[in-house]
């Protein structure tokens, strides 16, 4: 039997985040605590429109707060770069509302 | 704690977690805590084509606090168990 839900696999790794917000952050996890509060490096916005294609705004070294957490996602590396995010087209995701 | 329980033992199956902001994303259920966070494995997005945000995420983490339903399997769910525990916690163990 395993344990509970644990970010510590993740640490190291890319990570997309996606917020209560409906945004999509995207970056290296390095820390993280029981309140889901997690310390992101070198990491970046992936903007989605309909207008354009994906937009990335780098943010560089970034501490979520928990409470504004949605999912935290393991990255494939390999698919992610294969991948054309710029020709990419979506609605923005919808913000949370509990 | 009586939905903890449950849902350990719905470990290893498929589910559908439907979140508050809409997404749908079914997966195998790998782990549950207290929060009723959840982990999935194998994920994909319900409605791809609208949601393409996860299309590079096979393993996620879903915080408890935003989750609506969680869509499970019928041959996972003996109604009758969970009507005698239901009212065994309503009455206070």
């Amino acid at each position: 039997m395993s344990g509970g839900p644990t970010l510590e696999t993740l640490v190291d790794q890319q990570i997309s985040v996606i917020t209560n917000d409906g945004r999509n952050i995207v970056g290296i996890l390095k820390g993280f605590d029981q309140a889901t509060n997690i310390i992101l490096d070198e990491s970046h916005e992936r903007v989605f429109s309909t207008k354009e294609g994906v937009q990335q705004l780098v943010l560089g070294l970034y501490i979520i707060r928990g409470d504004n957490i949605s999912i935290v996602g393991e990255v494939d590396e390999d698919l992610d770069t294969s991948l054309d995010w710029s020709n990419l087209r979506a609605h923005p995701l919808k913000p949370v509302i509990h | 704690m009586l939905f903890f329980s449950y849902f350990k033992e719905l470990v290893g199956r498929e589910v559908t977690v439907e979140l508050k902001n809409d997404l749908a994303i079914r997966g195998t259920l790998h782990s549950v805590d207290q929060y009723l966070n959840i982990k999935l494995e194998n994920t994909r997005v319900v409605d791809q084509e609208k949601y393409p945000h996860m299309m590079s995420v096979r393993n996620c983490f879903i915080r408890g606090s935003v989750v609506r339903y969680v869509q499970l399997p019928p041959e996972g769910v003996d109604v009758e168990l969970l009507h005698d525990a239901t009212r065994r916690e309503a009455r206070g163990g």
